[in-house]
């Protein structure tokens, strides 16, 4: 028995997009060349939404960005207790992160899991100037000390509710989706 | 949480048959290529791809295995594959005991099953064996807990050299399927030449055995191998080459009359190879016996992938550490 309820459309989620760049190109206009902007994409879903916040922003700027690819699954905290190996997906960061202003990219923040791994990933490349979070959606039921700085919508959620993000380059479809369990 | 989320999302994504790709792994052990599914292998060939980047890291390490201990239990000699095991286990994190032989209790008339139990009470996660004995990694995973990958057990199955193999095959052919492949000289004694078999036709390439008869078993003719005795009929066709090492401890002239009728029968040198495919991959385990087998200008020469494949077998090798590592979480 599950209900799903729609909580964001395509156009919902276009305009979020284009309000975060917004945000993150005010923030980081006054940046040198030594510390460039950089933006990295948390699979899975985080990397169609890096890639897209990429476009915007290099439209609206007329530069071009650096961006990558992290997967943390190799860093994982309940690789011990899942009992099975998720799917290990392609980190690709080829160029040094130090001194660089980097915005992690994902969809939902939930736990703070993700993000905490993400980060002891990123310091195995470097020492970068600083280190931002942005994401989608920012649902609570925090476990760890972490937030984000740039969140396109925050939401209220019970624990036990799943909240789908599907996008068009992985799922075919561009929606928010609330699920009870 | 990330889990709770790929749980969640199955039904609906086109992709859900990737994202199900870590239960789809479920072995706790990796004995042979004979036991494993084209899904399986593909799945361990993909997750090596993956763990190919971690190699071009400044800090080539990560934390995955932290905590675990590795023991590299070598009955027979070795250089790369132990120390291919042995680095892919500390780009893991993990701690990697060597055991050998010679310095050992099995030197004292200590059976393997009691040595095994006894390296086990110390409390180890993944046991890496090579022994002389078909079946001993086998025989292994019955009597202990922790996870056992076979390095090579007699001339059964050498499963991580095959898979490096047609890793290596995958990622300068970009497929297997269709490939064809010759794999030549001593195919009775392999364990190389047997993993490379089982895998490759899995996967859907044209094995053909080549070499003197008398190192050609004729049963391969059962798994859909073709065989040929003639090197030069078979060479314009191919598209890769896996030569295998002669194995002159193991045999000592009994198979063939000399070293030197061998070579110029079934050695690849430039003339041979001038009437192959101009794309030919050249491939070779190690180690190679220079002159017999491969001549040095081939094995050194731009069609060998001889070093490629040294190279891959480090990603493979983590890759399979890995997967096996947290199915023996829950399989006690």
């Amino acid at each position: 028995m599950s209900k799903d309820k729609r909580l964001l459309s395509e156009k919902d989620i276009d305009n979020i997009l284009k309000n975060l760049s917004d945000k993150i190109i005010s923030q980081h206009s006054s940046e040198s060349k030594k510390n460039p902007l950089v933006l990295i994409g948390i699979h899975r879903r985080g990397v169609p939404l890096g890639k897209r916040l990429k476009n915007i922003i290099e439209k609206k700027t007329d530069k071009k960005l650096l961006s990558g690819t992290l997967d943390i699954t190799l860093y994982r905290d309940d690789l011990d207790t899942i009992g099975h190996t998720p799917v290990v997906k392609n980190t690709d960061i080829p160029f040094d992160l130090t001194n660089k202003n980097i915005v992690l990219v994902d969809d939902v923040l939930f736990t703070g899991r993700t993000v905490r791994a993400a980060l002891n990933e990123l310091t195995d490349f470097g020492r970068p100037k600083r280190i931002q979070l942005s994401v989608l959606i920012d649902r609570g039921h925090r476990e760890l000390p972490i937030s984000a700085d740039y969140i396109g919508k925050a939401i209220k959620t019970e624990r036990n509710e799943i909240v789908m993000v599907r996008l068009k380059e992985i799922d075919g479809i561009d929606e928010v989706v609330i699920t009870e369990k | 949480m990330k889990s709770e989320k790929q749980i969640a999302r199955l039904p609906t994504s086109p992709d859900a048959g990737r994202r199900n790709g870590g239960q789809a792994w479920k072995h706790k052990h990796l004995l042979g290529l004979e036991d494993l599914s084209a899904l399986e292998i593909n799945h361990i060939l993909d997750t090596a791809e993956s763990f190919k980047e971690i190699s071009t890291r400044n800090i080539k390490k990560v934390p995955t295995l932290r905590g675990k201990v590795v023991v590299n239990m070598f009955v027979e000699p070795s250089t790369r594959t132990k120390m291919s095991f042995s680095l892919a286990a500390k780009r893991l994190s993990a701690d990697v005991v060597d055991f050998s032989p010679s310095t050992s209790s099995l030197s004292k008339g200590e059976t393997l099953k009691d040595t095994a139990r006894n390296i086990e009470a110390m409390g180890i996660d993944i046991v890496i064996i090579r022994h002389t004995s078909p079946g001993a990694p086998h025989m292994l995973s019955r009597i202990i807990d922790a996870s056992v990958i076979n390095a090579g057990d007699g001339a059964h199955e050498h499963p991580t050299q095959g898979l490096l193999d047609i890793f290596t095959m995958r990622e300068q052919k970009g497929k297997i399927k269709g490939l064809k492949v010759a794999v030549v000289g001593d195919i009775l004694h392999s364990r190389v030449a047997r993993s490379n078999i089982w895998g490759l036709t899995k996967l859907g390439a044209e094995v053909i055995a080549v070499g003197p008869p008398t190192l050609i078993p004729l049963q391969l003719r059962d798994l859909g191998i073709k065989i040929s005795y003639n090197l030069d009929e078979v060479i314009p066709e191919v598209d890769v080459i896996n030569i295998l090492r002669i194995q002159l401890e193991r045999q000592r002239s009994k198979f063939f009359p000399t070293v030197r009728e061998y070579a110029r029968l079934f050695g690849i040198n430039s003339e041979r190879l001038k009437k192959a495919k101009k794309d030919v991959m050249i491939m070779h385990p190690g180690p190679i016996n220079r002159g017999v087998e491969i001549t040095p200008e081939i094995a050194d020469g731009n069609q060998s992938v001889i070093l490629r494949q040294v190279t891959n077998g480090l990603s493979v090798r983590m890759a399979v550490l890995y997967l096996v590592s947290a199915v023996s979480q829950k399989g006690e």
